[in-house]
């Protein structure tokens, strides 16, 4: 079983990396929004520093959710997602590997340029730390979501527009625990309580979300 | 009497509550009907009466 | 005595049979409505007497607990039979879960706006963050919106029905946990809530008569709505026919 699966990611990522423009997309998308705010709000820097956690979510949240609308629709438009369907290896699985596939090549960099974002709303550099162990914590339960979406608009034409629509009204406790936490660390207090709730929503959604996405990409292929 | 739609002052607020309710619920029952009779004319009218031929209008300049 | 019940439930769950037995009982789910909601307002607004604390505002109470009450119920009613119907394939239950969303958004929507009148007098302002209901019955529309946009979407009946079903399940998992985690982030952000005493008495009975009334009323409309559905959905159908030519 976790032979297959890690046979999965392998594959997926040697695809990735071959179309590796589609890949920069949804990291660029996150820097874009995250400096259109200070262009919208002002250049003040207490008053950057004030919202900089809220909208640094934000925008992770949402590169992360409209990166995976493509996530299903290659294999399933050129048929070798009925022939994941068709095979020994429980779907479930495979869509878990295709999933941490994703996760590695969009939510990993998009935590790595994350201090970046914070320096660029003077977050104080005692939070980095949290913040980037939050994101990691946040980004596969964003990617299990999406999947999710990705899976129940795959058949349909025009399905990124649906799909915002679907997943992110689920993602308020992740936007909840993670903003908390990386707020408590900026005031020099300790995150760890959003941190382990965090935790314990991305083993719920890590266990469950496959099961979901597996489901409907089934009745995709009916 | 105008007391009670006074409400001790809350009228306003009260009587909007209670008047956005009964219009919300009117308005579920009548889009029930209205889509009964809707789907009923559409289903029978389906098999039995053609499309009235409507004499067409010419446009003069 | 069982047999005859059993029985009596796998013909309801036949289109034809449901149809038939749902025209019997629509009119009398009206009439209890009718009358439980009738008492409940005299009792709500004449008889209990004004809240010591709220004054006549709480009297809100006896709109916006019914229609909450009933926005979650239906929920857990359209995710339980998108589910049944996803399972054992039963064309009624994925009937029950597609009629149940729009009733059920609009009774979400009204938990909302009287929330909101309510809280105007109480708070100070329409809208408070910090009440974790509030922000828990705005996400429950959103999955309302969701689910009902979802299933438009696809112009296969089938497909459409099952993929939604997916959505149905997921969101009633997640509904606990977005409510404790809006729960949590609350009491940190301390926000006025309504105080809650125990209300008794004058004032508890009407507002049991209402949400008894009012999910007599949910269930007549349901019953309206589905009797449409079920006759779209079995257009090509002998007994669909013979139904039509009998009501015209």
């Amino acid at each position: 079983m976790l032979a297959d699966l890690l046979n999965v990611i392998r594959r997926d990522l040697t695809i990735a990396f071959r179309h590796w423009s589609e890949l920069v997309n949804p990291l660029v998308f996150f820097i874009i929004v995250a400096t259109l705010f200070p262009l919208a709000l002002s250049p003040d820097i207490a008053q950057l520093r004030d919202v900089g956690m809220g909208v640094l979510w934000v925008a992770a949240l949402l590169s992360s959710i409209l990166g995976l609308d493509g996530l299903f629709r290659s294999d399933t438009d050129d048929g070798s997602m009925e022939q994941l369907v068709l095979s020994p290896i429980p779907l479930s699985i495979t869509v878990l590997g295709k999933t941490i596939a994703h996760w590695l090549v969009s939510g990993v960099p998009l935590v790595a340029v994350s201090p970046l974002v914070a320096m660029a709303f003077y977050l104080p550099m005692a939070a980095w730390d949290t913040l980037i162990i939050a994101l990691l914590l946040a980004t596969p339960t964003l990617s299990m979501l999406g999947a999710i979406g990705a899976a129940l608009t795959v058949t349909l034409k025009r399905g990124g527009s649906i799909l915002g629509l679907l997943i992110l009204p689920l993602t308020g406790p992740v936007l909840i625990f993670g903003a908390r936490a990386t707020d408590l660390a900026a005031q020099g207090e300790s995150p760890a309580g959003p941190l382990y709730l965090l935790a314990a929503l991305a083993a719920l959604a890590v266990s469950l979300g496959p099961l979901a996405s597996a489901a409907a990409l089934r009745v995709g292929l009916e | 009497m105008s007391e009670f739609f006074n409400m001790g002052g809350y009228g306003y607020y009260v009587w909007s509550s209670f008047g956005l309710s009964f219009l919300v619920i009117v308005l579920n029952i009548w889009w029930a009907y209205a889509r009964s009779t809707r789907v009923k004319r559409r289903l029978s009218g389906r098999v039995e009466q053609p499309e009235p031929v409507r004499p067409t209008v010419r446009q003069v300049q | 005595m069982w047999r005859t019940l059993t029985l009596f439930f796998h013909q309801l769950a036949s289109p034809p049979h449901f149809y038939r037995w749902s025209g019997l009982f629509a009119p009398w789910f009206a009439a209890v409505a009718l009358v439980l909601i009738t008492i409940g307002l005299y009792g709500g607004l004449l008889l209990a007497p004004p809240d010591y604390q709220q004054g006549e505002a709480f009297r809100i109470i006896y709109v916006h607990v019914p229609s909450a009450y009933l926005s979650m119920l239906s929920y857990v009613l359209m995710a339980t039979a998108a589910a049944v119907g996803f399972i054992w394939r039963i064309k009624l239950a994925h009937a029950v879960a597609v009629s149940t969303a729009p009733i059920g958004a609009s009774f979400t929507f009204l938990a909302l706006v009287t929330g909101a009148l309510w809280g105007k007098p109480m708070w100070g302002t329409y809208w408070q963050w910090g009440d974790a209901r509030l922000v828990s019955e705005l996400v429950l529309l959103f999955l309302f919106l969701g689910y009902m946009a979802l299933h438009a979407a696809f112009e296969e009946q089938e497909r459409g029905d099952r993929m939604s079903a997916v959505l149905a399940v997921v969101g009633v998992v997640n509904v606990p946990i977005i409510h404790y985690s809006v729960v949590w982030w609350a009491t940190l952000h301390q926000g006025p809530s309504i105080t809650e005493n125990a209300i008794s008495g004058a004032m508890l009975w009407p507002l049991l008569v209402m949400i008894a009334g009012y999910t007599f009323c949910f269930g007549w409309l349901l019953l309206l709505q589905l009797r449409s559905e079920v006759l779209e959905r079995e257009a090509g159908a002998r007994w669909t026919q013979r139904v039509l030519e009998a009501s015209p």
